[in-house]
């Protein structure tokens, strides 16, 4: 290794060291891997900043709400009593790509984050379809921005309590405030839908009016009462307050829709937080290896790094008292890796089990399961036996109907198919979360609204529901009924607000 | 190309706002939390924070989420000696295997106390909120002595310390350039002609050179004589005076240290007059604390004194009030002081002394005082001097007791003398 390629073999960092850093990383990111990045901007900034900057759900800007407080004051009591380290980055799906780094961090440590963030996370927000379909990251600042002064100017004008109440509703139901399906009608098209649906209504006013004379059929009543409103059951339940509720006024329709939005721009992050840290970590990996083949690194610097890593990417057994889950980098960098594996040195089970990767080129397959792939859909592609094997995953049947759990499937030929669907279902968010639709709203009586909540597998609601319809209630105005629908079919009512 | 951006110097404290916003949200909450905690904790410790509980219920967001029951299969890591088929029993505590709902116990959820830390400023506001000080006046006087000092621009004269260095050599510099300007531009205009003679081929000895030079060094003199500075450029700093409206304030402490007033009575009282410390200083910027004990005499003392050494005898109650007279006569004039006494004492007084107290405070010091406080720490049968202390306050709004029986008792009490008044 010639010495004279190295940066620097400080730990300290500086403004030009950073930049020079990041330029060579860029360059290795771009022009030997052909990574696609949004322009970066990272900025420094303190501890304290950070705090600031989680507590705001990561957020650059953001109106003012005490939740994000009391976030604010319990994360700042774990981190002084140093009962938690600080994330050593945030980054924000825009463009451009803003990352933070700390500034307590050393040289290594910065380098991998600007690797992980600004590379590996800012490729992943503008390669991976849901990020495509769901977020316009050119746009969200701005969004933010004006979302703060809207609700500054709602508080100046109707007070903070009030605006604070209805923002409390619509937190609560942020995760029921998401379109899944399909991207909504740009802005302009709707303004052209709705400029030719009143001209439409005005030629029909003009030809009403011959009609208004007849006189009215009694027939068709009895259907119109049979007829359910939404006439399609409807699972935006934000959405559907801010068009159908009756009393609320435009201001707050305006920031049940803020709220909405801002759970929409993180309902893809919700649904890739293995494929996503999995994507970023195995770039830092990558990146910062080549640095070191390349001779721009010393050993300590990579020893240093590498020790971070291990830590970000390790995965306690399930019986230890650290284990919390399966730990998303470990997973997502793993599976990562097994992909270039598969491809560059395939054994006869991977050409067995994957076909169509196998012995090929890595980097288009890795870029392709990239951006085509959510959590759930991702595992149950790639999942492969061999990390079955090591990670020794084993799936636990829960049936509160029996006295005990049953181990249903393990890494064994029989078990790969059932982990891997387990797995994944275990990051579907349609199964995580309850399924709660809007059923009907007595239009001609009382107004109440009619929600029913679709079990999965027998899983009632939790106790939170009474809450819940309270806050519901409140952004409806008018009575709130919820109905829970077993597999068979049978309706049962669970609560009335 | 990557741009970076040093964030650390603006934007501080970005989340004051929000924090705020739920402070104000939980003030109930959180004032019965400030109210436990001061009588668990030294109230000497006043720098610090405080630590605060509130029930994490209150603070929830609830979402809607699964609960347990049903049928769930979850994935776990680290198998060892599980194989297909077997049935294990569910982990104690653990409804459901801990599995699923992961996401429902993020923050307290779980937890039955959310727990943080308030600052201090955040922490006297919530002991002190809704109390006030009875009969708060700013005491102001036409031609008062106390004033205070603000910058008012710079004059052109002034004592020497308070010359603007930067400010004067500017001047200077600028009178130089100016008086210099019209020396400057003929010396240019002759150099110009000692050019063309000799680009016309004279030499340096022309005398029409020398003569041209002479001049040159004759201009150049004169700049050379312009004084570096003068008097005319001095610029002084220049303050006045404005007059402010006194917020100073005493407080007298007295206290019964005869051997009736044990430990803990003592401890007691202590908690009481630092709270009451505490209080003041929020009002006031500026507050002199007087501390005098007494039992037959009267004696002011420092606070280690006051609070820790350990007298003996009889107890004559007068001799403090006397004391008190005299110190406000020579040190306090009630026109530009704020005057507030606390008495601490058993209620135990010499039989015959009680009625001389009574018209001490009534006639001569309650006229001059803002407020008197009277605490007796005693749980049992009341004595003559509570009785006699009673008339005064039936007559006078400014005076006012109260009984503390145990330590739980003291912020109560506290709250109590100082409530906010109805207007």
């Amino acid at each position: 290794m010639s010495r004279d390629r190295l940066i620097c073999d400080t730990s300290e960092w500086s403004f030009p060291l950073l930049e020079r850093f990041d330029k060579e990383i860029g360059h290795i990111a771009h022009e030997e891997f052909g990574l696609d990045t949004y322009a970066n901007q990272i900025e420094v900034i303190t501890s304290e900043q950070m705090i600031d900057a989680y507590s705001s759900v990561g957020l650059p800007i953001n109106y003012h709400h005490w939740s994000f407080g009391k976030q604010f004051v319990s994360t700042e009591r774990t981190y002084r009593r140093g009962q938690m380290g600080l994330a050593y980055e945030i980054v924000i799906n825009s463009d451009p790509c803003i990352a933070y780094l700390m500034e307590e961090n050393s040289l290594p440590m910065q380098a991998l984050v600007i690797a992980h963030a600004s590379y590996g996370h800012n490729s992943f927000f503008k390669g991976n379809y849901l990020f495509r379909t769901w977020t316009s990251a050119d746009a969200i600042i701005d969004y933010l921005v004006f979302a703060r002064t809207y609700v500054a100017e709602c508080e100046e004008r109707y007070g903070t309590e009030e605006v604070e109440l209805l923002l409390d509703s619509c937190h609560a139901l942020m995760n029921h405030g998401v379109d899944r399906y399909k991207r909504p009608a740009p802005l302009t098209m709707a303004e052209e839908q709705k400029r030719q649906r009143e001209r439409e209504d005005y030629l029909q006013s003009q030809i009403n009016d011959l009609w208004r004379t007849l006189p009215p059929t009694q027939q068709g009543d009895d259907n119109h009462k049979a007829e359910r409103f939404p006439p399609e059951p409807q699972e935006n339940l934000l959405y559907f307050f801010e068009k159908n509720a009756p009393l609320l006024e435009p201001w707050q329709r305006e920031i049940v829709r803020i709220v909405r939005k801002i759970g929409q721009y993180f309902y893809p992050q919700r649904q890739t937080q293995v494929m996503n840290e999995g994507w970023a970590t195995f770039w830092h990996y990558t990146l910062l290896n080549r640095m070191y083949d390349k001779g721009l690194v010393t050993d300590g610097f990579m020893l240093e790094v590498l020790q971070s890593h291990t830590n970000v990417v390790f995965q306690p057994p399930f019986d230890t008292p650290y284990y919390n889950g399966i730990n998303p980098y470990a997973l997502g960098f793993a599976m990562m890796r097994d992909i270039r594996r598969i491809c560059e040195e395939p054994t006869d089970e991977d050409r067995h089990w994957f076909p169509d990767i196998a012995g090929q080129d890595w980097l288009p397959v890795l870029k392709f399961a990239m951006a085509n792939f959510k959590d759930e859909s991702f595992i149950a592609q790639y999942l492969s036996p061999k990390l079955i094997r090591e990670f020794r995953l084993f799936a636990v049947l829960d049936d509160d109907r029996d006295e005990t759990l049953e181990i249903t499937a393990i890494h064994d030929d029989e078990g790969y198919r059932a982990i891997r669907q387990a797995l994944a279902d275990q990051y579907n968010l349609g199964s995580r979360e309850p399924n709660i639709q809007v059923y009907n709203v007595d239009r001609r009586g009382d107004r109440s609204l009619l929600l029913r909540h679709y079990r999965y597998n027998r899983r009632p609601l939790g106790d939170t529901a009474d809450d819940m319809l309270r806050h519901i209630r409140r952004l409806w105005g008018f009575d709130v009924r919820l109905e829970s629908v077993d597999e068979h079919g049978k309706v049962e009512l669970l609560a009335e607000c | 190309m990557s741009h970076f951006i040093d964030r650390r110097i603006g934007s501080k404290r970005k989340s004051a706002v929000n924090r705020q916003r739920f402070l104000k949200r939980y003030k109930s909450q959180l004032k019965r939390a400030v109210a436990d905690a001061v009588n668990r904790r030294s109230i000497t410790d006043t720098d610090a924070g405080e630590k605060v509980k509130i029930p994490a219920k209150d603070v929830s967001e609830p979402v809607f989420h699964h609960g347990s029951g049903g049928t769930r299969e979850s994935v776990y890591t680290g198998n060892k000696e599980f194989m297909t088929g077997d049935r294990v029993n569910r982990p104690p505590g653990g409804a459901g295997g801990g599995s699923g709902s992961g996401n429902a116990s993020d923050s307290g959820e779980g937890e039955d106390e959310f727990v943080f830390e308030l600052s201090r400023e955040e922490y006297l506001d919530l002991l002190f909120d809704d109390l006030e000080l009875p009969n708060l006046v700013r005491n102001q006087l036409v031609g008062a002595t106390d004033f205070k000092i603000v910058r008012a621009g710079y004059a052109t004269d002034g004592a020497p310390s308070n010359i603007d260095v930067v400010r004067s050599l500017k001047g200077a510099i600028a009178r130089r350039t100016a008086l210099g300007a019209p020396y400057r531009g003929r010396i240019r205009e002759l150099e110009d002609e000692v050019d063309t003679l000799l680009a016309e081929g004279a030499d340096e000895r022309d005398s029409r050179v020398l003569a041209l030079r002479e001049e040159i060094q004759g201009l150049k003199t004169r700049i050379a004589a312009l004084p570096f500075i003068d008097t005319f450029d001095l610029r002084f700093r220049s303050f006045a005076k404005q007059p402010e409206p006194t917020s100073k304030a005493v407080m007298f402490c007295l206290m019964d240290v005869s051997g009736s007033m044990d430990e803990e009575r003592k401890n007691l009282a202590k908690r009481f007059f630092l709270l009451l410390h505490l209080f003041l200083q929020r009002n006031y910027d500026k507050i002199d604390v007087v501390f005098i004990r007494h039992h037959t005499t009267a004696l002011e003392v420092d606070e280690q004194e006051f609070f820790y050494s350990r007298e003996t005898g009889g107890t004559v109650v007068s001799s403090a009030l006397h004391l008190v007279q005299d110190i406000i006569h020579e040190r306090y004039d009630s026109s530009a002081w704020n005057i507030y006494a606390a008495q601490a004492s058993d209620g135990d007084n010499w039989e015959s002394d009680s009625p001389i107290c009574r018209d001490l405070i009534a006639q001569k010091l309650l006229p001059l005082m803002r407020y008197y406080a009277y605490v007796e720490i005693m749980p049992r049968q009341h004595q003559a001097l509570w009785y006699a202390y009673q008339e005064v306050a039936e007559i006078d709004s400014r005076f006012a007791m109260q009984q503390i029986d145990s330590a739980e008792d003291v912020f109560t009490v506290f709250r109590e003398l100082f409530r906010r008044q109805p207007a």
